[in-house]
């Protein structure tokens, strides 16, 4: 598991050694860091403070799916009800209304798989020649990305409606794996990462053995950026996975629905003359909606940290 | 860099103007074509051809609905789309109807933005395929509200909402409070409730422009007039004098929960005895079945208060007809489905199933009146339903834009429940807003 993390750590004195232009500008001067930090009230009270602020919402998440329709309204927030409903609310949800929670979900994991998995393969390939290649128009190039990391997704998402109508995509996949594609965050860190964790001598050694530029690609650099994909791809995952308002205009069609408009769905069926009231379905399914991100990342935590770090420690 | 960075956000800000720009286009004017008359025989005919009809309706009853009609023709497959209600639906409506892409053979839509649709010929004059002959079959609100007081028909009725008092009987009974038949009775149990037991409210009302309407329609006010294209828009009569006078010292007194209704937290007040009554349209059973369970047997119906004793004058709040949008491709089914779904077999499936009728004959079935809701503690609370059915104030209408007009109520009347801005002056605020929008929407409006 861990061999691609220490291949990376490896790799960076002989890039010290080396002294790549790119990289030196990164670098940040050595700080007064002491091998024991000095303990602060102040400190542990705001990270105290943060972590309940995040934990709370989740927890009562978690006590909330364990309540019927009935215990929702009988009983406060963060205790249980009387009644405890997990196991009928989980069947609940996958078999509500013919099983379309199960429809939604395997949406949700196409989007994912094609859009953020797509999503990813083209960050890689586009920070790993931004990286290591040089050709005119770069600078030209990087403005682009920063500028497009600061436009938000939601911001586009309604000219690439009136494109897309134009183009007849609206109401498929199509309309919402397409823009999912681009991930200019996930290239600008790519970027980074491919310039800190390949080091140009070893692609040299590989070109002088001979090495085609996609075997050089493929076999050397693909294993020194793991941790940066990883990063990247957990990045695009969640943005996916949690998409709400592309998806929203571009679908009319719920056969096509992620998790995120479905559960809208199922909470909007409150708001209607004779609608069925479902709220200890939409908390149930939205409980079943993070299990994966959660699960994702708690599995690949060693990965994404150390991407995470890169670039930002030198030795 | 610095200078490159101001370049490339400018270029940004140019962008989303331009993306701005691009959402704000309206759509081009359409003339409706004349429908030829259409016989009971060519229906017929279309529905043993066969054919796919689609469905844009939320109303939960239609899925049986449409499952017996497709049993019943074998050849016609119904696509129901139901995932979208309000103003998402109208939204998806309107933007198909400009697109002139994708737009249903059958819409649902509520009798308060019909006369949008109707006026900007969006929807097909149903008249000539003989839905004209259904008129008594139908209550007069429900009828008026289709027709628009011309002769045209621009949906058939699907339900209707005639006013009546929901009250949690436990609430009042702990408290020993007589339950309101008047307004100002209304006040006082308000006060007196809020006073035995401070976290109880005799309503909860946050500014709900569909409420608000319904209570000057049966106060007796009439702020809308509409005549083709000429609109008067006025909240200065009698009737709304009535509502804003009872209404204000409601508010000024904190004797409504400010919660906003439909909301989980607006169910769960109706639960546990927050919110002690509940004034809206005779299909709330349904809702209150799914969604209060655990109040089974606490509320029970009452006549919606009147303005003097004695007076039986009600209004409609709610309720929605099937259109069938003027670019249908598919009319014929499409009226044969609107009809089998709200004047045939399709009614008597969907009042089992909770729906509130808008048909005559089903109002007053003694089957249909004698039936004992469980959760109202047995009461045969259709009786009620149905004598507010027959008492709805008659001339009322809404604008022909009733649709924004109310998505700005919030803006406007809504200042008056959060800040010190009387009701009064909200609806005129209101009633400015809104002749401002329909002049320019080329209405000729008056105040």
């Amino acid at each position: 598991m861990s061999t691609p993390v220490t291949t990376a750590s490896e790799s960076i004195p002989a890039q010290t050694a080396g002294a790549g232009k790119g990289a030196s500008r990164l670098r940040t001067p050595r700080r007064n860091t002491p091998g024991r930090p000095k303990r602060s009230v102040l400190l542990t009270v705001l990270t105290g403070l943060m972590l309940l602020y995040t934990v709370v919402p989740l927890i009562w998440l978690v006590i909330s799916a364990t309540k019927t329709q009935e215990g929702l309204a009988d009983s406060g927030g963060l205790w249980f009800a009387d009644d405890f409903a997990l196991w009928d609310n989980i069947r609940d949800t996958f078999t509500y209304n013919d099983g379309v929670f199960v429809r939604w979900l395997l949406n949700t994991v196409l989007y994912v798989v094609l859009g953020a998995g797509g999503a990813t393969f083209l960050a890689i390939l586009g920070g790993y020649a931004l990286a290591k290649f040089n050709f005119p128009g770069k600078r030209a190039v990087f403005a682009v990305v920063i500028g497009a990391v600061a436009v938000p997704g939601t911001a586009l998402a309604v000219p690439t409606f009136l494109m897309f109508s134009k183009m007849g995509l609206t109401d498929t996949p199509w309309a919402v794996i397409i823009p999912s594609l681009v991930s200019p965050f996930g290239l600008y860190l790519m970027w980074v990462f491919a310039t800190e964790a390949i080091p140009t001598e070893l692609l040299e050694a590989a070109r002088m053995d001979g090495a085609s530029e996609a075997r050089t690609f493929f076999q050397v650099s693909l294993p020194l950026l793991a941790p940066g994909i990883v990063t990247v791809l957990l990045f695009t995952t969640v943005a996916t996975w949690n998409n709400y308002f592309l998806p929203l205009i571009m679908l009319k069609d719920s056969d096509w629905y992620p998790l995120t408009l479905g559960l809208s769905v199922w909470n909007s069926q409150a708001e209607t003359i004779g609608g069925d009231v479902i709220f200890n379905l939409v908390i149930t399914g939205s409980l079943l909606t993070i299990v994966p991100l959660i699960a994702a990342f708690l599995l690949l935590q060693k990965y994404w940290q150390s991407g995470l770090a890169a670039g930002s420690v030198k030795e | 860099m610095r200078r490159k960075t101001s370049r490339l956000l400018r270029g940004i800000a140019l962008l989303s103007a331009l993306a701005l720009g691009a959402t704000a286009c309206g759509g081009s004017d359409d003339e409706g074509s004349d429908q030829k008359p259409v016989s009971a025989s060519d229906l017929q005919a279309a529905l043993k051809k066969g054919g796919t009809v689609t469905v844009w309706a939320w109303e939960p009853t239609l899925k049986s609905v449409a499952a017996d009609f497709e049993k019943k023709y074998p050849k016609v497959k119904i696509n129901l789309v139901s995932e979208r209600s309000g103003d998402k639906h109208y939204t998806a409506l309107s933007n198909a109807i400009e697109a002139k892409k994708g737009v249903p053979d059958v819409a649902q839509v509520e009798y308060f933005a019909l006369g949008q649709y109707a006026l900007t010929k969006g929807l097909t004059d149903l008249a000539p395929f003989g839905a004209e002959k259904l008129k008594d079959k139908y209550t007069p609100g429900p009828w008026n509200a289709v027709t628009q007081g011309s002769d045209a028909v621009w949906g058939l009725p699907m339900d209707s909402g005639p006013m009546a008092m929901f009250y949690n009987k436990k609430v009042f009974d702990k408290n020993k409070i007589a339950v309101p038949t008047t307004w100002d009775e209304y006040v006082e149990a308000a006060r007196k409730l809020h006073k035995a037991d401070p976290k109880s409210f005799i309503a909860a009302d946050a500014g709900d422009a569909g409420f608000t309407t319904s209570m000057l329609w049966q106060a007796g006010s009439r702020p809308y007039k509409v005549d083709g294209t000429k609109v008067k828009i006025d909240f200065s009569d009698a009737g709304a004098k009535k509502f804003t006078d009872t209404w204000q010292p409601l508010i000024d007194e904190k004797l409504l929960a400010p919660i906003t209704g439909w909301t989980d937290d607006w169910y769960k007040g109706l639960g546990d005895g927050t919110i002690a009554t509940l004034v809206t349209g005779a299909w709330m059973p349904a809702n209150f079945v799914t969604g209060v369970a655990n109040a089974s047997g606490d509320w029970r119906v009452a006549p919606m208060p009147a303005w003097t004793k004695g007076d039986k004058a009600t209004a409609e709040n709610g309720g929605s007809s099937l259109t069938v949008p003027e670019l249908a491709k598919n009319k014929e089914l499409a009226y044969a489905f609107a009809k089998y779904a709200n004047a045939e077999d399709g009614v008597q499936t969907r009042i089992k199933q909770g729906a509130f009728p808008a048909t005559t004959a089903e109002l007053q079935s003694q089957e249909f009146q004698n039936t004992k809701f469980e959760y109202f503690g047995g009461q045969q609370a259709n009786k009620i339903f149905a004598e507010s059915a027959a008492n709805v104030a008659d001339d009322w209408s809404y604008l022909p834009f009733q649709q924004y007009a109310n998505s700005i109520f919030n803006d406007t009347v809504g200042k008056a429940y959060v800040s010190s801005t009387k009701l009064a002056d909200g609806l005129k605020a209101w009633q400015d807003a809104s002749v401002k929008y329909g002049n320019e929407q080329g209405f000729t409006v008056e105040k």
